[in-house]
């Protein structure tokens, strides 16, 4: 995939590329190699004796009230919202690509349909939609979880993906593969989903900053990631009532929210413009060696 | 029609192309019939509108919507009825026996992936063959249509070829599953007169080689000229000529097609002031009434209010309209 070196090394150029992208890779890393450095998140060493400790040099971020690691916790959480994100952005694009394409290309009463069905579902707020899939559950399943992110954040992707559908299919590529007898997957899967890339790129990954916003609201509430899984969400929820007296127990799980999601947006941003083939800077739809 | 004795590869007749619109039905082909040989260039000569390019997509039944191929119809490929075949049928003939180049090579080829692919693509499409044969083949057409370092120019990009090479490559791709009949849809109207003269050499060289008839679609009778077996000159939807080639360029007698050859500039003979067609085509909504030419004919007299039909007019020589009939040119 040169076209996607092509693509990050325009997105590195731009300052705010650059922010989220070392923003990002700071979290993944902390997420990635924290939990092996750090105690035990579930730990409670001595829940008389060290609960709410300040932030200090034994405990850098302090402690909550059952005398865990405010830091462990907050790393493990980056573990497991940055792969409900993905894995929840991974199901919304795929069904996303794949129900724009169809609608797209084959046009008429299927293009209707699963176009009508779209406004029909982004009528509903989909943290409604959430809620009440969620409410079902007395204690969610990580998968599942996953699986309702990804299912309900596919209706924008599909009316992106089947716009930049619309427009393709008129290009002379198109008509010529037809001509050549090339099948109507063939003609999807081959000719212009790889030529969708660019703009799914960038709604995949403006998608992540959404999907781990609402997710730790989701914990927050208490319908997201259950317990003793930490999220970030389900700190802050579980600092709700010591909010005053153990400040830090809520603000840096909050911190880490509000750092994440910046720095995707910020890399979304880069992104943007980066596969924008009108911008300067920016590589060519297929990339130059 | 001419070759009654020997079969022809592909034969055309009354193809009828009509598009609904709100301005009622465009006509926009209105009964073509044409024969094809095996290893002949017929070369397909009008202005834009007139609905040469249509002729071609029919062929391979890619008329674009709302248009429709009418029912009376046929389009016959060694005695196979095209138009009754099924659409995964009707797959196999497009590109393996039947392939088209496109006008302009510029959009023609996908942005995304090398040229060198989308040739094997065009041959993995249609023959058996493994990723790396289909490479190798590709190459080797390639090399075929004229690219200079046919490996290293494989692996670019369309956007990094001229216009020129691209073209080339549309051929290649066309060729990649060795078709018995090419269309050739204004294949050098986006390129420089220097690059044309090469791709119709081209195009020359593998027609011989191969065997390969040839469709020239054309708005430039100086395209056809010694390169077509024959001509059909198309008029409002209709063919209004049709002649071998030398006989055509030495006596055209429909006044649409000698009006074509007076708004040619000539380097021989007299200098004079070049004459164009008054007028412009009519919309195909509405096809003048009696022969078509009709408004727009320096000629016009009282029987062209009756439509006439293609009339024999020498050997092998056709043409739609009533002077050849009285003599009264």
């Amino acid at each position: 995939m040169e076209w996607l070196a092509g693509v990050l090394r325009a997105a590195w150029r731009r300052p705010s590329g650059r922010i989220g992208a070392v923003l990002l890779l700071v979290v993944a890393a902390a997420a990635i190699v924290g939990p092996w450095l750090l105690p035990d998140p579930a730990a409670q060493p001595d829940v008389l004796g060290q609960a709410y400790l300040s932030p200090g040099l034994g405990h850098p971020f302090g402690t909550d009230q059952l005398s865990r690691d405010v830091l462990s916790r907050v790393v493990s959480g980056a573990r497991i919202s940055l792969v409900v994100a993905a894995l929840a952005v991974l199901v919304s694009v795929t069904i996303g690509a794949a129900v724009g394409l169809t609608a797209g290309y084959l046009g008429g009463a299927t293009d209707t349909i699963l176009m009508r069905l779209v406004d029909a579902a982004r009528a509903i707020p989909r943290l409604f939609i959430l809620l009440l899939l969620l409410a079902v559950w007395e204690r969610i399943p990580l998968p599942a979880l996953i699986l309702f992110l990804g299912t309900t954040g596919w209706f924008g992707t599909s009316r992106m993906v089947r716009g930049e559908v619309l427009r393709l299919k008129e290009e002379a590529f198109v008509s010529g593969a037809e001509a050549l007898g090339a099948g109507r997957r063939r003609i999807m899967l081959r000719h212009l989903l790889p030529n969708t890339m660019g703009p799914l790129l960038v709604a995949a990954t403006l998608d992540v900053g959404d999907v781990i916003l609402l997710e730790a609201g989701l914990s927050f509430l208490g319908l997201g990631v259950q317990p003793p899984t930490p999220s970030w969400g389900g700190m802050i929820l579980d600092s709700k009532s010591i909010l005053v007296t153990a400040p830090w127990t809520s603000l840096f799980p909050g911190l880490a929210i509000l750092l994440t999601v910046l720095a995707v947006n910020l890399f979304g941003d880069a992104l943007t413009d980066a596969v924008d083939p009108r911008r300067e800077g920016s590589p060519a739809p297929a990339g130059r060696p | 029609m001419p070759n009654l004795i020997q079969t022809p590869l592909l034969s055309v007749r009354d193809l009828r192309v009509y598009f609904p619109s709100d301005a009622g039905v465009a006509r926009a082909v209105d009964g073509v019939s044409f024969d094809l040989n095996r290893g002949e260039t017929l070369g397909l000569v009008g202005e834009s509108g007139s609905g040469k390019s249509l002729t071609a997509l029919a062929l391979l039944r890619l008329v674009p919507p709302p248009g429709r191929i009418e029912r009376e119809s046929r389009i016959t490929l060694e005695g196979r009825d095209l138009l009754s075949l099924s659409e995964s049928e009707m797959r196999s003939v497009r590109g393996r026996r039947i392939a088209i180049i496109l006008q302009d090579p510029m959009t023609s080829l996908n942005p995304v992936f090398r040229v060198g692919d989308q040739v094997a693509e065009g041959i993995r499409a249609h023959v058996q063959v493994s990723r790396r044969e289909a490479k190798e083949r590709a190459v080797e057409l390639l090399r075929e249509v004229g690219i200079p370092d046919p490996a290293g120019r494989a692996e670019a990009y369309p956007h990094q070829l001229s216009g020129g090479m691209r073209q080339r490559v549309m051929i290649a791709i066309a060729l990649s599953a060795e078709p018995e009949i090419l269309l050739a849809d204004e294949p050098t109207t986006a390129l420089d007169v220097t690059v044309q003269a090469q791709i119709l050499e081209v195009l020359d060289r593998l027609c011989e080689t191969r065997g390969m008839a040839l469709l020239l679609i054309t708005h430039d009778l100086g395209i056809v000229a010694g390169r077509a077996d024959r001509v059909a000159v198309m008029y409002a939807g209709q063919i209004v000529e049709e002649a071998p080639t030398a006989e055509l360029f030495a006596r055209p007698l429909h006044p649409y097609t000698q009006g074509l050859f007076a708004s040619i500039p000539r380097l021989t003979g007299p200098v004079g002031r070049l004459t164009p067609i008054g007028g412009t085509v009519p919309p195909a909504t509405a096809w003048p009434s009696g022969c078509r030419f009709r408004p727009r004919c320096p000629k016009v007299f009282e029987k062209c209010v009756i439509e006439p039909p293609l009339l024999p007019a020498g050997p092998d020589h056709l043409t739609r309209c009533w002077l050849v009939e009285g003599g009264e040119r």
